[in-house]
């Protein structure tokens, strides 16, 4: 292992590492705009002078350069400040000073290191360029003239995002960054750019003029846009909502997010329940909390256990369910949690979790795609099984539709049997598992919403035991879900019988005489005319179409509440600012119409609450670590049919009501489908 | 530097270049086929009437399966890729320093004048395009003009002036400098190392 002195400062480091990483962890910054640590090396802004010896005597940029042992690096010599004053000096010559008036201000890089590193004065009087504003899709507004070719956005496409639109094109004082034919930047993570950009030539394009980084109240909390549960920090400004930015977490989304996560926040701001109502004379009315509990206490009022059913939602938190299934129970109702018709058991914890963990991806060697399209599914845990394939060290193969998840996977067919046939070994990928060190398997809810599902989970079940997919210390038996609530739903068994498609067929039937729904608005809501309809969630939509009673709940962004990822990561998020109107956050109205009901549930504040349910569900006091479900047999064997999946989201920017809400979504819908169009094409004819 | 997408004229190479493209790609490793995409883009303008179009470009993407902006990029970034249509004669007159201090000033004079276009332009009539490039590598003999690819040399006003009207002519002049030097040597014959040893004294000297 090299052993290299900078400045003074004796660190010893690992083959391969660069002067500039040997810095850091020496803890001595080096300045620099186009090295990213999660990007490849470009070496082309020379931020990063130093001064090495031994060598020529030259400037070094230490991003590209190699640690040496007995190398002797100096980075504040007076040398090395002047270095940094050249470079500032060139880098700002076409840069324009209009920081006051760039959305960038407070927050750019240029800005800071001009400030820290800079002259402080331009001796150039002679003409700047101009570069032209290009468009790269409604996320990302350009003001290129601000552009000093880091070329971050470009590695970024090609390297994480996997769709390679992004480049330089000429040369010299003429290169400009653009996308191909200005068409639009056309990945579920190109929001990201924005965040790379060390500069103001790439902004956020909703977000524009909206607010100054200094304004803004951080609050640290969890998305629940995708199953993933990526790490968020919500900047917010009175009630408003401004932006969601990521938090780097190595293990769940390193430091993206996916478009949806950053981009839908204008939808908390729209279709917002603030206030309750109550249908009379067949039209829904603004009502009073009391009046309204009064109805639902009324409707309630000697109803056997068996005639109420309660649906959660995709975006519901632990608490909340927690507190409906806690009060419906003692009602001798049920809950069920799988609004989408998803077959999937509560049972075996490690039958529907990513068993894996996402930083399992970063040692599978083979991985077996069912019914999934990552892409569309969790845009971020694609990229990362993404850069797994990059190394050419993992094969992945898909049994599903073909889709395009931004690398070449091998197409095993549409067909379920196809899983029998890797059982059975007569499928060539089944060697492949058999050969691979670590092999995985992901199952999308696709392969989880057919009648044959229960099937198709034994034999996953079967080609995980049978191909060494689970072993003492790997498990690769993967579900990846795409609801935020499931997993914290399944552990606390909100499961019924018959599934969702039993409610619906009991209200029309009459069966079922009233229906708690929590948030849920991904299903026919019209088969539950006949039933009387509670509808608790924040935004309206499908969900209020047919019910009797709407009670506001609070999004994501206003309540402190606990979230459990794909992998069973409990995470816990904060309220970021406080919901519309008379909406509460969603426990509190549980605990609120329990009273009426007379059935008082045994917690008055969140912490009691959680406590309750940490007694009852262990597994939700163990905050971020992932978990170690015990291997367990689920599914049950059987004939598959031979037809293909229907893979859970197709329209990624329209997944749940908030993303519905959301303009800046609906914009993203039009233009990254026509983005297969010839220039001046519309989204409206893709 | 932007490219004019309106030209939507389909582009493939004809039989002869196809047979080509297998002798390039037969030099590289089947995954590092990109590596042919300058010859192939050269050989692609070349049968494209001098200019590469967008459906070139997506075209050679698709051959060497690269993503589009990647052949976008080496397309812009040389200027010898005419990334619009050019005129049947592409006159590329030198204008580096060598070349500069040599009198390219007079040969642009010349060029400019005697077709009435400036640099990047057509003629009306198609038959013509002036083309103002960097360093041609023939400093030597500056200032130079390359057409056709050969080298026109040792130019000056009147000289180019000739040298334009045998091209109007229909005609093609003669290659190489201009002023009756024999390729690189002395105008006028040696001016050192004039007694060499009788063996060698006949070499390289115009007879």
């Amino acid at each position: 292992m090299p052993t290299l002195t900078i400045d003074g400062i004796e660190v010893e480091v690992e083959p391969g590492t660069t002067v500039l990483q040997a810095a850091e962890q020496a803890g001595i910054e080096i300045p620099r705009f186009c090295y990213h640590e999660r990007l490849s090396i470009a070496g082309n802004c020379r931020m990063c002078l130093v001064e090495v010896s031994p060598g020529p005597p030259k400037p070094a940029a230490s991003c590209a350069l190699p640690a040496g042992d007995g190398m002797e690096v100096k980075t504040n010599t007076e040398k090395v400040k002047k270095f940094r004053e050249g470079v500032m000096e060139f880098l700002l010559i076409n840069h324009p000073l209009d920081c006051p008036v760039c959305d960038q201000g407070g927050e750019c890089d240029l800005q800071d290191q001009s400030v820290a590193y800079g002259e402080g004065a331009s001796r150039y009087k002679e003409k700047r360029r101009i570069v032209e504003e290009k468009y790269m899709g409604p996320l990302i507004r350009t003001i290129m003239t601000r552009c000093i070719h880091c070329t971050r956005c470009v590695r970024f496409a090609d390297e994480v995002a996997g769709v390679p639109s992004l480049g330089a094109i000429g040369r010299g004082e003429n290169m400009q960054i653009t996308t191909y034919k200005e068409q639009a930047f056309a990945s579920e993570l190109s929001g990201n750019v924005v965040d790379l950009c060390p500069v103001g030539a790439l902004t956020s394009k909703p977000y524009t003029f909206k607010a100054r980084p200094w304004e803004l109240k951080n609050t640290e909390t969890i998305d629940v846009h995708d199953a993933l549960g990526s790490n968020i920090r919500i900047d917010s400004r009175g009630r408003a909502v401004m932006r969601a930015l990521p938090r780097i977490h190595e293990e769940v989304n390193e430091e993206w997010i996916s478009d949806k996560t950053r981009h839908a926040v204008d939808g908390l701001a729209k279709n917002r329940l603030d206030r309750p109502y109550v249908k009379k004379d067949g039209k829904l009315q603004q009502a009073t909390w009391a009046k309204a509990f009064e109805v639902i206490a009324k409707k309630l009022k000697g109803l056997d256990g068996k005639q109420i059913a309660g649906i959660v939602g995709d975006l519901c938190d632990a608490e909340s369910m927690y507190a409906m299934n806690t009060l419906l129970k003692s009602l001798g109702g049920s809950v069920e949690c799988r609004q989408d018709g998803s077959k999937i058991g509560a049972k075996h914890r490690s039958g529907y979790l990513f068993n894996s963990g996402v930083t399992g991806i970063d040692e599978a060697d083979a991985c077996l795609l069912i019914g999934s399209n990552p892409r569309l599914e969790s845009p971020v845990l694609n990229a990362r099984l993404r850069q797994r394939w990059l190394t050419r060290q993992c094969k992945v193969a898909n049994v599903g539709p073909e889709v395009d998840i931004t690398y070449k996977i091998e197409q095993l067919g549409d067909s379920a049997t196809i899983l029998q046939d890797i059982l059975d070994g007569k499928n060539e990928f089944a060697e492949v598992l058999k050969s691979a060190e670590k092999p995985m398997l992901i199952l999308g809810q696709g392969a989880l919403n057919r009648d044959d599902s229960l099937v198709i989970l034994k034999l996953a079940h079967d080609i995980a035991e049978k191909y060494g997919l689970v072993t003492d210390e790997w498990n690769g038996f993967n579900v990846l879900h795409t609801a935020a609530s499931r997993v914290a739903a399944l552990d606390m068994g909100l499961v019924t019988d018959a599934g969702i498609e039993g409610i619906l067929s009991g209200a029309e039937s009459g069966d079922i005489k009233v229906v708690y729904n929590l948030g849920a608005d991904e299903f026919d809501t019209s088969r539950l005319k006949k039933a009387f309809v509670i509808y608790q969630g924040s935004h309206g939509d499908e969900g209020v179409r047919h019910a009797d009673v709407v009670l506001p709940g609070v999004a994501y962004t206003e309540k402190p509440a606990t979230y459990l990822n794909t992998e069973g990561r409990v995470q816990t998020a904060q309220r970021a600012i406080f919901g519309p109107g008379e909406a509460r956050e969603d426990w509190t109205i549980f605990r609120a119409l329990s009273e009426v009901l007379g059935q008082s549930l045994p917690f008055d504040n969140i912490a009691e609450l959680r406590a309750s349910m940490a007694n009852d569900y262990p597994q939700f006091a163990i905050i971020d670590q992932k978990p170690n479900a015990e291997w367990a047999d689920f599914g049950v064997a059987g004939k598959v049919s031979k037809d293909g999946f229907k893979l859970a989201i197709t329209d990624f920017y329209g997944t749940n009501p908030i993303a519905r809400s959301s303009e800046t979504m609906d914009e993203c819908r039009a233009a990254m489908n026509g983005t297969n169009q010839s220039e001046g094409a519309t989204g409206t004819d893709g | 530097m932007s490219v004019n997408v309106k030209d939507a004229d389909k582009f493939e190479f004809n039989r002869k270049n196809l047979e080509w493209t297998k002798t390039q790609l037969a030099k590289y490793p089947e995954n590092r086929k990109e590596s042919c995409v300058m010859p192939f883009l050269h050989r692609a303008q070349e049968q494209n009437n001098g200019w590469v179009s967008v459906p070139v470009m997506e075209y050679i993407a698709d051959l060497l399966e690269m993503p589009y902006i990647r052949v976008h990029e080496v397309a812009t970034f040389y200027s010898m890729y005419n990334l619009k249509p050019v005129g049947k004669k592409v006159i590329e007159v030198c204008t580096t320093t060598p070349c500069w201090l040599r009198g390219s000033d007079d040969v642009v004079k010349a060029c400019k004048d005697e077709l009435g276009i400036g640099f990047g332009e057509t003629t009306s009539d198609g038959e013509f395009t002036l083309l103002e490039v960097e360093c041609a590598g023939a400093c030597v003999n500056a200032p130079v003009i390359a057409y056709a690819e050969e080298y026109y040399e040792d130019l000056d006003e009147d000289s180019t002036r000739a040298f334009i009207k045998t091209l109007k002519a229909g005609k093609t002049p003669n290659p190489g400098p201009q002023n009756g030097r024999f390729k690189s040597c002395p105008l006028g014959g040696p001016t050192t190392l004039k007694d060499m040893a009788p063996a060698d004294a006949e070499f390289g000297r115009e007879k």
